[in-house]
C-alpha cells in the first residue's frame, strides 16, 4: 500500500467491538444500526453469510466477519448490534449487513495514525485489512471489506477501479 | 407530464405495422379471406391518418401509395400472392424505418412501390385514387341517403368534416347539404363544438362499407344514418357508432333491421365482428411499465404489513378489531390478485413476431417450413414475456436453420418436404411450459461429443448417454453447425439463452430424437412478485413453497422414520414417489416432531415428497431475490417476509425435483444392474 493510498482512507469511522477487537467501518457506508432482530438461517449457505434479515421490507443477507477473520463465534447478547452497510458487490451497489459484539461511536481516524497492515505477525489475511489505526491503548482495525465479501462470499472479483 | 405527442403516434404506428403484418401473414394462409384484407387496409388507412396529423409527411405520403395500391386488392382487382404479401411485407418495414428515423430512408421507398405496383397489375398511375374501375359489371351505382353529425367534442379532437365530405366525394357524385337547425344563436356559440349535421345524397358503386370506411376513425359519440333509396333493397340501418363498440351490437343491428322489414341475414355484415373485436381495444389504457412495477411493490409491501396486522389482531380479543383487519385482508388479497392480472399478459403478444421470423428465415434459408403456434393465450407476468422474446427467436433460429433438413434431404428421408416447427405453451401447475419442437434431423450426439472432446469439456474414455451428451450445447461458445450461416451458427446464443431462463428462475430441458427431431421446453414459472405459499417448519426454520406445485400433503408412515438413510420412497396408490428429509438436507438441529409430514410437489411430470416437521399453512408470499452472496444455493428461489417480519426462504420445487430425480435414476440404475 502506498502513501497516496493511505491518504485516502482518513474518515469517519464507526467504530465496534468483534470478538475483542476493535474495528471501524467507513460511516458513509453504513445505512442504520438495528437491536436485536429475528435472524433466518440459511441452510448450507457458507459460514460466513448464513443468516437473512429483514430490513424495512427489503431481505438482507447477514455477513458475519468473524468467520473471516477466524474467530469463534459467541452468542449474542444485549450488546450485540446488526450494522446494515451499503457495499459494491459484483460491480452493483448492495445492501448487507453486518454482525457486531458491540457498537461504541462515530469518530474520526486521521490520515496520520493509520499504519499499513503487517505482513506478518498478523493472525489474519493481509488483504482483508486495509490498514491499522490506534484508539487510545488498543488498536483498531480497518477491514477491506469489498474484498472479504468478494472472498468469502466467492463472487466474481470486479476488475479493480484505478485506486484514486 | 410533458410528452411527446410524436412519441404516441410511433407507440401507437408500431401497434398498427404489428397488425398489418399479422394480417399480412395470416393472408398468405387464407387468401381468400376478405376480413384480413380489410383488416389489413384499415391499419394501413389509420397509419395515413395519424401520420399526417402528426406531422409525418414521408410515412403519410408511402402509406398513401401503399394502401391505394392496396386498395386494388381489397376491390378484388387484384390476387392475393405469396410475391403481394413478400413486397408488402418489405413496404411495412420501410413504413417502421420512415417513422423511427424521419429523412434517411426516403429514397428506399420507391423500388418497394414499383414493386407493388408491378405486382397489383396497374397499369396507369398508382396515384389514381378517385372512382374505382367500374370493371366489375355485376355492381350498380346505387343511391344512398347519409345523415351525419359529428360528436360535440369532435372538431377539438381534430376530425375535419370537409376532408370527411371529400372522402364522400371521391366515393361518386354527392349532393351535400349542411342542416343548420342545431346552430344556437351568435352569442351562445362556442367556437369549438360543432352544431352542424349533414345530408348527403350519394350516388356509387362502391359497397355500404365504403361509406361506412369513411366514418370509421371517428370517436364514439357520432350519428350516421346511410339509407339506400333503391326500392327492393331499400334497408335502414341507424349505427351509433358508440353502440358499435361492444360485441352485442351484432344483435342490435339486427334487431334494427328486422324492424326495417330486412332479413337478417342479409345485414348481418361480416366485416363488423372483427371491427367490434379491434375497437375493444380502443377502451384500454397506456401505462407506463414502471408504473405498474411500482405499483406491485407497494402491494408487495401491503400484503406484508397486512400479514402483519392479522396475526396482531388474531391474539387479541377486540372483536372491532378483528373485523376490520379481516376487511382489509379481504380488501389487499383482491387488490393484489388484480395488480397481477394487469402484469399478466398473453404470450401470444410475443408469437406474432415469430412467424415473420419463420417467413423470412425460409426464404433466406429455401427451406420450406411450416409454423405452428398454440397457446397463444396462456398468460405470463409481463417482465417474463419481455425477457422471453430473445431466447425464443434464438431457439426458433436453431430448429430453422439447425433442426430442419434442406427440402431435398427430407425427401430422401421419406418426410414431407416441408418441415414443420411448433411452438406450444401450456399451464402446468405454477408454470407455464413452452416447448419449441421441430420435425428435423435431431441433434447429433456423435458430433456434439467430438466437439466436446476438442474443447476439452469431456475425456474420450468418459461414458455419457446421449441426453447428457445433448447438454454440452448450452456450453458456451459451443455450436455443431459445421457451416456457419447467417442466421446462426455462431456458437453464441444456447448459453445465453441458459442464462435468461435461469435468471427467471426457469428450467430449461430439452429431447432429441436422431431423425423424427428435437424439442426444447422453457419451464418458467407464472409470476416473479407474489404467489400463494404453503409454509411449512423443518426444525426450527420456516420455509415457504408455492401452493400450485403441491399435489398433497400425507403422514410419513411409522416404517419409514425409523429408517434414516435407505430407500427413500414413498408407496402413493400404488406409485413410488422419491422424497427428500428436509431436516437431513438442512441439517436442522433438535428433536424432529414424532409426527412427520410429507408435501408431495410437482415440477414437469415428475413428482418428489418433502418431508418436514410441521405445516404451518397457507400464506400469500412476496418473492423477494436472495443477493448474490446465496446464488449458489439451488434449493431456494428466494426469500419471503412473514407477518411477524421476519424471513422465511421459499423452496425452489423445481430444483428438489430434479434432486430427486436424481435419486430415482440411481435406483433404476441399480435395480438394472442387479437384474443383469
Amino acid at each position: 500500500m502506498n502513501d497516496a493510498n493511505r491518504a485516502a482512507i482518513a474518515m469517519q469511522a464507526l467504530i465496534l467491538d468483534l470478538g475483542g477487537e476493535i474495528f471501524a467501518i467507513d460511516a458513509a457506508q453504513v445505512r442504520e444500526i438495528l437491536d436485536e432482530v429475528p435472524i433466518t438461517q440459511v441452510p448450507n449457505a457458507r459460514p460466513f453469510v448464513d443468516g437473512l434479515i429483514n430490513v424495512r421490507g427489503r431481505v438482507v443477507p447477514l455477513a458475519d466477519l468473524r468467520v473471516a477473520f477466524g474467530m469463534t463465534r459467541t452468542a449474542t447478547d444485549e450488546d450485540s448490534r446488526i450494522v446494515v452497510i451499503e457495499i459494491e458487490l459484483g460491480g452493483e451497489s448492495s445492501i448487507v449487513a453486518i454482525y457486531a459484539d458491540r457498537v461504541y461511536d462515530v469518530t474520526d481516524i486521521e490520515t496520520a495514525s493509520i499504519e499499513e497492515a503487517p505482513k506478518v505477525g498478523m493472525r489474519w489475511r493481509s488483504e482483508y485489512v486495509r490498514g491499522i489505526s490506534r484508539r487510545g491503548e488498543s488498536f483498531v482495525i480497518i477491514p477491506n471489506l469489498e474484498r472479504i465479501f468478494v472472498e468469502e462470499g466467492d463472487l466474481e472479483p470486479v476488475p479493480q477501479k484505478a485506486e484514486a | 407530464m410533458t410528452h411527446d405527442p410524436a412519441d404516441t403516434f410511433r407507440q401507437e404506428a408500431r401497434d398498427l405495422l404489428e397488425s398489418l403484418e399479422q394480417a399480412l401473414l395470416d393472408l398468405e394462409q387464407t387468401p381468400s379471406d376478405r376480413e384480413l384484407v380489410d383488416s389489413a387496409f384499415r391499419s394501413l388507412h389509420t397509419l395515413k391518418g395519424s401520420g399526417a396529423m402528426f406531422g409525418f409527411d414521408e410515412v403519410a405520403d408511402f402509406v398513401h401509395e401503399f394502401e391505394t395500391a392496396f386498395d386494388r386488392v381489397r376491390k378484388g382487382e387484384s390476387a392475393v400472392t405469396p410475391a403481394l404479401i413478400a413486397v408488402a411485407l418489405a413496404a411495412g418495414d420501410h413504413v417502421g424505418r420512415l417513422i423511427e428515423e424521419p429523412g434517411r430512408y426516403a429514397a428506399q421507398g420507391e423500388p418497394i412501390l414499383a414493386a407493388l405496383q408491378d405486382i397489383v397489375g396497374d397499369q396507369g398511375s398508382v396515384k389514381s385514387t378517385s372512382v374505382p374501375a367500374p370493371s366489375d359489371d355485376t355492381r350498380r351505382a346505387r343511391s344512398w341517403r347519409i345523415r351525419f353529425r359529428l360528436p360535440d367534442d369532435a372538431l377539438a379532437l381534430g376530425t375535419n368534416p370537409l376532408l370527411l365530405l371529400d372522402e364522400l366525394r371521391e366515393l361518386g357524385e354527392c349532393d351535400i347539404e349542411a342542416l343548420t337547425d342545431d346552430v344556437p344563436p351568435l352569442e351562445e356559440i362556442d367556437p369549438r363544438v360543432c352544431y352542424l349535421a349533414w345530408k348527403v345524397s350519394l350516388t356509387t358503386e362502391a359497397p355500404r362499407e365504403a361509406i361506412e370506411d369513411v366514418f370509421l376513425f371517428l370517436s364514439d359519440g357520432m350519428t350516421l344514418e346511410i339509407e339506400a333509396l333503391e326500392p327492393g333493397t331499400s334497408e335502414t340501418v341507424t349505427a351509433d357508432q358508440a353502440s358499435r363498440v361492444l360485441p352485442q351490437d351484432l344483435d342490435t343491428d339486427r334487431d334494427k333491421s328486422q324492424a326495417a322489414g330486412e332479413s337478417p341475414g342479409k345485414s348481418a355484415q361480416p366485416p363488423q365482428h372483427r371491427e367490434a373485436k379491434e375497437r375493444q381495444g380502443s377502451s384500454s389504457l397506456r401505462v407506463p411499465a414502471e408504473r405498474l412495477d411500482e405499483l406491485m411493490d407497494r402491494v408487495g409491501e401491503l400484503v406484508i404489513a397486512q400479514a402483519r396486522l392479522s396475526q396482531m389482531t388474531g391474539a387479541s380479543d377486540d372483536l372491532e378489531l378483528k373485523t376490520v383487519a379481516e376487511e382489509i385482508e379481504r380488501l389487499s388479497s383482491g387488490l393484489r390478485d388484480i395488480t397481477m392480472g394487469i402484469r399478466m399478459v398473453p404470450i401470444g403478444t410475443l408469437f406474432g413476431r415469430f412467424r415473420r421470423l419463420v417467413h423470412d428465415l425460409s426464404h433466406e434459408l429455401g427451406k420450406e417450413v411450416e409454423f405452428v403456434a398454440s397457446g397463444e393465450e396462456t398468460e405470463l407476468d409481463k417482465t417474463v414475456v419481455e425477457q422471453l422474446a430473445d431466447p425464443l427467436v434464438h431457439l426458433i433460429r436453431n430448429a430453422v436453420d439447425h433442426g430442419l433438413e434442406d427440402p431435398e434431404r427430407r425427401e430422401l428421408a421419406g418426410k414431407p418436404r416441408r418441415g414443420k416447427v411448433r411452438l406450444a405453451a401450456v399451464h402446468a401447475g405454477a408454470e407455464v411450459a413452452i416447448s419449441i419442437r421441430d420435425d428435423g434431423a435431431g441433434l447429433d450426439a456423435e458430433r456434439i461429443r467430438a466437439k466436446a472432446e476438442s474443447a476439452g469439456l469431456i475425456s474420450p474414455e468418459a461414458t455419457l448417454s446421449d441426453n447428457e451428451l445433448y447438454q454440452y450445447i448450452f456450453h458456451p461458445g459451443f455450436s455443431t453447425a459445421s457451416e456457419v450461416t447467417s442466421v446462426s451458427g455462431r456458437g453464441v446464443g444456447m448459453d445465453a439463452v441458459k442464462r435468461t431462463i435461469e435468471a427467471l428462475r426457469g428450467s430449461i430441458e430439452l429431447t432429441s430424437e436422431p431423425g423424427s427431431g428435437t424439442t426444447v421446453t422453457l419451464h418458467l414459472p407464472l409470476t416473479l412478485a407474489i404467489i400463494d405459499g404453503m409454509l411449512v417448519r423443518v426444525g426450527e426454520g420456516r420455509y415457504s413453497l408455492p401452493l400450485l406445485a403441491v399435489e398433497e400433503c400425507v403422514e410419513l408412515p411409522e416404517s419409514e422414520v425409523a429408517e434414516a438413510q435407505g430407500r427413500n420412497f414413498l408407496n402413493i396408490r400404488g406409485s413410488l414417489v422419491p422424497f427428500l428429509r428436509l431436516r437431513e438436507l438442512f441439517g436442522a438441529s433438535g428433536e424432529p416432531d414424532p409426527h412427520q409430514k410429507v408435501i408431495i410437489v410437482s415440477s414437469g411430470e415428475f413428482r418428489v415428497g418433502l418431508v418436514v416437521d410441521q405445516i404451518i399453512g397457507n400464506n400469500q408470499t412476496v418473492i423477494k431475490p436472495l443477493s448474490k452472496l446465496h446464488a449458489n444455493l439451488g434449493t431456494f428461489s428466494g426469500a419471503t417476509i412473514l407477518g411477524d417480519g421476519s424471513v422465511a426462504l421459499i423452496l425452489d420445487v423445481a430444483h428438489l425435483v430434479n434432486f430427486g430425480r436424481g435419486f430415482e435414476e440411481r435406483l433404476r440404475d441399480e435395480r438394472m444392474r442387479r437384474e443383469a
